[in-house]
């Protein structure tokens, strides 16, 4: 089974060379310390910078520096500063090839709810649901099940819609699965996870399809 | 051309209650802080507020939501902020939440002379409801309208007389959308400087866009997630 840091570091092996790719609040935030040697990718934050570099040193904070989390931030050598106006035409128009983002829940159609617990957490959507309309490549990075045990892998949302048939790939903390038009498929497992645990922990629709390989790191 | 006003009194002179203001600002990064004061000790009253955030309990738009001057906002994130919830789920405060990239284009759209446009963003979610959907390259859009308001607050580093403006860093944000849709358009800056000192390349909002500038006091630019590393 992985950890946070574990998760992040098997989507780090999603990146390609070149990439433009905006990382969501959480697990997805931590993708940035395992880029894998060679790839060399740009992060955006919707707040409005291309080249987001690591958190600055201890008394180098810059108030007037800081990503869409509202942490301070560095910008890189060849960083680019714009409004959210831009920032939001790059993402619809596609120019960003990859989007990782966090869910509360996501069904085996690839709708992701991840913005609104009726009567309980009301924040807002942030830049939620413009990313999960425009990307053409959506991986949703999240434990595999709630604090209560539930599968977060459903047949079908409870909660308020985020976006509709748009997740492409999950990587959990016991699996990688491609969302397919059949449902889940699974791809890989966390080392330590048989296929019965995943199984287990997934309500939606789940392919299994001959023997499935252990992620390597 | 001189748009240079006093002080953030002078600049909030025609603000009544009851009016729609926009307030450029991403969290705490880049709000017209000299404004916000100003409009607290106005008194104003039942403001709708389009603001991608309402700040946090005792800083920014906390500071109005505090007086209970504010009736209504519109905003895209609304968390960091105890008293904001409460209000809003005991129904004293109404908020219309958007996503935050149809925030700015709304924003945009308005301040361009655009009454409308089709996004991909809020399709098939809460946000979609009684809104016009078409498909283009068989993909579904939902009608989005644009916004604009008779008056718009925002904060940039440098300005000039003529209302030319340039932002520092991510304080950019909202600023320069919310300043083309403002019908009286208000900067503060932190530092005034004669013409012809901005390099007109480097320019980020016209002067065009701006009615009334006046150079901020005492910035406090509070900082919402101080993240640091350690130094090797």
């Amino acid at each position: 089974m992985l950890d946070k840091q574990g998760i992040a570091k098997r989507i780090a092996q999603e990146l390609q060379n070149g990439w433009y790719v905006n990382l969501g609040i959480g697990i997805p935030t931590l993708i940035a310390n395992y880029i894998p040697e060679g790839i060399d990718v740009v992060f955006q934050s919707e707040n409005g910078i291309l080249g987001m570099g690591p958190f600055p040193f201890e008394g180098e904070e810059d108030a007037d520096l800081i990503n869409a989390g509202k942490q301070t931030i560095t910008a890189l050598p060849g960083a680019v500063i714009f409004d959210s106006s831009n920032s939001f035409a790059m993402i619809r128009g596609q120019h960003v090839q990859l989007t990782v983002l966090g869910a509360m829940e996501v069904a085996d159609n690839g709708d992701i709810a991840n913005w609104k617990i009726p009567g309980k957490m009301v924040k807002g959507m942030g830049g939620a649901m413009d990313l999960v309309a425009s990307a053409d490549n959506i991986i949703v990075a999240m434990m595999h099940t709630n604090r209560k045990g539930h599968s977060k892998l459903l047949k079908q949302c409870s909660l308020p819609l985020t976006g509709v048939r748009c997740v492409k790939k999950i990587v959990t903390n016991l699996a990688v699965l491609d969302v397919t038009d059949q449902g889940f498929k699974l791809i890989e497992r966390a080392p330590g996870v048989s296929v019965e645990e995943i199984q287990a922990a997934t309500e939606g629709r789940l392919i299994v399809e001959g023997d499935i390989p252990e992620m390597q790191f | 051309m001189n748009k240079i006003v006093a002080n953030a009194e002078e600049a909030i002179k025609g603000v009544e209650s009851g009016m729609t203001l926009m307030l450029g600002g991403f969290g705490l990064c880049g709000i017209p802080e000299n404004c916000i004061s100003a409009l607290v000790k106005s008194g104003v009253k039942d403001l709708t507020c389009i603001s991608n955030n309402a700040g946090v309990d005792d800083f920014g738009l906390g500071l109005l939501l505090q007086k209970k001057q504010i009736k209504k906002m519109i905003s895209s994130y609304v968390g960091e902020n105890d008293e904001f919830e409460r209000q809003m789920l005991s129904g004293e405060l109404e908020v219309d939440l958007i996503p935050q990239g149809s925030l700015a284009e709304r924003c945009r759209a308005g301040g361009a002379g655009i009454p409308a446009f089709f996004t991909p963003a809020g399709y098939g979610t809460e946000v979609a409801h009684g809104k016009e959907v078409r498909f283009f390259n068989d993909k579904p859009h939902i009608l989005e309208a644009a916004l604009t308001a008779p008056f718009a607050f925002v904060k940039a580093w440098k300005g000039d007389r003529f209302g030319n403006l340039i932002f520092k860093g991510t304080a950019r944000n909202f600023n320069p959308v919310m300043a083309m849709a403002g019908k009286i358009t208000v900067a503060e800056v932190e530092i005034m400087v004669e013409p012809g000192e901005l390099d007109p390349n480097t320019i980020h909002t016209p002067g065009v866009f701006v009615q009334r500038i006046f150079k901020g006091t005492n910035y406090e630019k509070r900082i919402e997630q101080r993240t640091v590393r350690p130094k090797i």
